[in-house]
């Protein structure tokens, strides 16, 4: 009896060891709270350096196209629409493009194997960093393209967006490239929520006679739309974002056109042309077009967040 | 009785047959480009690799027809990425453990998994932006502005979501039995952790951190105003707090000059990024698949 009860008694842990466990758990949390830290950290940064412009401009800098270090004018309007402009395009390319190929993917048109190979190409293309597609854009696609602009501009120069004449780098070439670089993100989205659609939907509907695309078009896709929808905003955000590739191939112009076969800017690409040799309030300008491109991220960001969550699938 | 047969020309049918036809067109144009874009860079890129290549600075552009290598920018990528993975993963694992093992559900760890997609979609150039802010500018480091240190920070931002989340997802994998087991028989919980529960989960937390590193690699945006570029050889502990050259940087500066000799060099460096980061790529995803154990959802 004597025996057991010191047994018992030293079944507590060593004082040490129990500090160790402790001391574990609060480094595991605060490590963790370093994301929260960063993120935070990084919105009031890029916001409190953006402060001076911001009280100088106000929201006339979102509108007007003046950008001059001489006469410290200051307005990212051009880039503003150029970053929404070229992302929205290569989104419209991207996703008929992407979903069809899903499609294609998730079907059986093409034994298995195929489709595999297909499919993991595809992904792997997504890990080919974007300055390598800005080169490939500048001494490839561009060559290949200025044809196919001449004669847009030939035949369509009444519509605006071809009015300009095509000279070397401009916005059309940066949405393309956008879109190259958009296609593995939505097409591998794509695929996984469709795979994820059960079988039992599509057999219910072959059951009832629907042909093969009348239950792609009324049963899966609507099942696989919320997943979709969440691969085509981040997906947008990525483009927004998107600034070595870009940077490469839009010809970096400040000057305003509608045109698409005209030099353009984006924010990152302002970013990344001005942000080394800049000084003064050019600096605080650059930091206020940095935080609205945040600011544009994080809403698309969010919402594919919430969107996730509220329609995510309930089979 | 007709109307048990297949029949071509009924209304569905030529549907289904046109959007089928669709499909495909889809697949083509998009998996045809991307056939012809890796080809290109490796052909093209694969034609200029040359012993000096990996011993040589790289000559400042000029007129002389010789670019000389590319050394400086390789090791500059190997140290840029070492330094972003000292600082990322760390931090990630250990967050990562938090919240896979310690959290429980509650707001925090939400908000801390919220936090994580969030800064995953921040744009590149951002997390450079931040770290000219916070450090280039101020001259925090001892004094020095550009230095690859800076550059190793900002690409530890972008890591970082990366770890956290391979590292949450490989160790909720782990089957709460083995926790149990260990727990049991009195081992603590850092113990159960640090002996059990991470080293099952260590195959996928490692493909994720791996895969992490290669894309952060090849990542140009963050590095164009932290770690500058330089074109000479590292040589010291020293080079750290100055600026330094990396793969990437120089494929971006060599890209947009005049001069034939550095446009070569350009691709031959995108040669070595691109073919390194898709081996790695597909290294992981066969070990991956050799490991696959019930699939997760």
């Amino acid at each position: 009896m004597e025996e057991k009860l010191t047994l018992f008694k030293n079944r507590k842990r060593f004082g040490i060891e129990k500090n160790i466990d402790i001391i574990f758990k609060n480094t595991a949390l605060v490590l963790s709270s370093f994301v929260a830290i960063i993120l935070l950290g990084i919105i009031l940064v890029v916001f409190f350096q953006s402060f001076e412009s911001f009280s100088r401009y106000g929201l006339k800098f979102l509108v007007t196209s003046e950008w001059n270090p001489v006469k410290d004018e200051y307005g990212a309007f051009t880039a503003i629409y150029g970053t929404l402009v070229t992302s929205f395009l290569s989104l419209l390319i991207t996703i008929p493009l992407g979903v069809g190929t899903a499609i294609f993917i998730t079907e059986d048109f093409v034994p298995k194997v195929f489709r595999e190979i297909i499919g993991s190409f595809v992904e792997l293309l997504a890990a080919i960093p974007s300055v390598v597609l800005g080169l490939w854009a500048i001494f490839v696609m561009e060559p290949f393209f200025r044809v196919f602009f001449v004669f847009l501009h030939n035949f369509f120069g009444w519509i605006p967006i071809f009015s300009t004449e095509p000279t070397g780098r401009n916005s059309l070439l940066a949405i393309l490239i956008l879109v190259v670089m958009l296609l593995p993100i939505v097409t591998s989205i794509a695929r996984d929520s469709l795979n994820q659609v059960p079988k039992k939907l599509r057999n219910a509907a072959y059951g009832i006679g629907a042909s093969r695309w009348k239950t792609i078009f009324s049963v899966i896709l609507p099942a696989a739309l919320s997943g979709i929808m969440a691969g085509v905003l981040l997906a947008l955000g990525r483009a927004m974002g998107e600034t070595m590739a870009v940077t490469m191939i839009i010809g970096n112009s400040n000057a305003f056109s509608w045109s698409l076969l005209s030099p353009g800017y984006t924010i990152s690409s302002m970013l990344a042309n001005q942000f080394g040799e800049a000084d003064g309030s050019q600096v605080s300008s650059l930091f206020y077009a940095a935080f609205v491109l945040m600011t544009l991220s994080l809403v698309v960001n969010i919402f594919a967040q919430w969107l996730v969550k509220k329609f995510s699938l309930k089979y | 009785m007709n109307s048990l047969y297949y029949q071509k020309r009924l209304s569905r049918n030529i549907g289904d047959k046109f959007f089928t036809s669709l499909s495909v067109i889809c697949a083509l144009i998009a998996i045809l480009p991307l056939i012809f874009l890796v080809t290109y860079i490796l052909y093209k890129g694969g034609s200029q690799i040359t012993p000096e290549l990996f011993t040589l600075e790289p000559n400042p552009p000029g007129d002389d027809l010789d670019a000389g290598g590319i050394n400086p920018a390789l090791i500059g990528t190997l140290i840029i990425t070492s330094i972003a993975s000292i600082i990322a993963i760390p931090i990630g694992v250990g967050g990562g453990i938090y919240l896979a093992e310690y959290s429980k559900g509650g707001a925090f760890s939400k908000f801390i998994r919220f936090g994580v997609n969030v800064l995953a979609g921040v744009p590149s150039i951002i997390a450079g932006v931040f770290i000219y802010a916070l450090i280039v500018s101020t001259k925090i480091l001892f004094g020095s502005m550009y230095s690859g240190l800076a550059g190793g920070m900002a690409l530890s931002i972008l890591m970082l979501p990366t770890v956290i989340k391979t590292t949450d997802e490989g160790l909720k994998l782990v089957p709460n039995e083995l926790r149990y087991a260990s727990l049991g028989v009195g081992a603590s919980m850092y113990t159960t952790i640090l002996k059990v529960t991470l080293p099952s989960a260590f195959r996928s937390i490692a493909t994720g951190v791996v895969l992490g590193i290669a894309r952060a690699a090849g990542e140009t945006a963050p590095l164009i105003f932290t770690a500058l570029f330089s074109y000479y050889y590292i040589t010291g502990f020293g080079d750290l707090f100055y600026e330094m050259g990396s793969l990437a940087v120089l494929i971006y500066n060599f890209a947009l000059e005049p001069y034939d000799a550095q446009n070569k060099l350009a691709w031959a460096a995108s040669f070595i990024l691109v073919l390194s980061i898709l081996s790695v790529n597909i290294f992981s995803r066969i070990l991956a698949a050799f490991n696959e154990k019930p699939k997760r959802v």
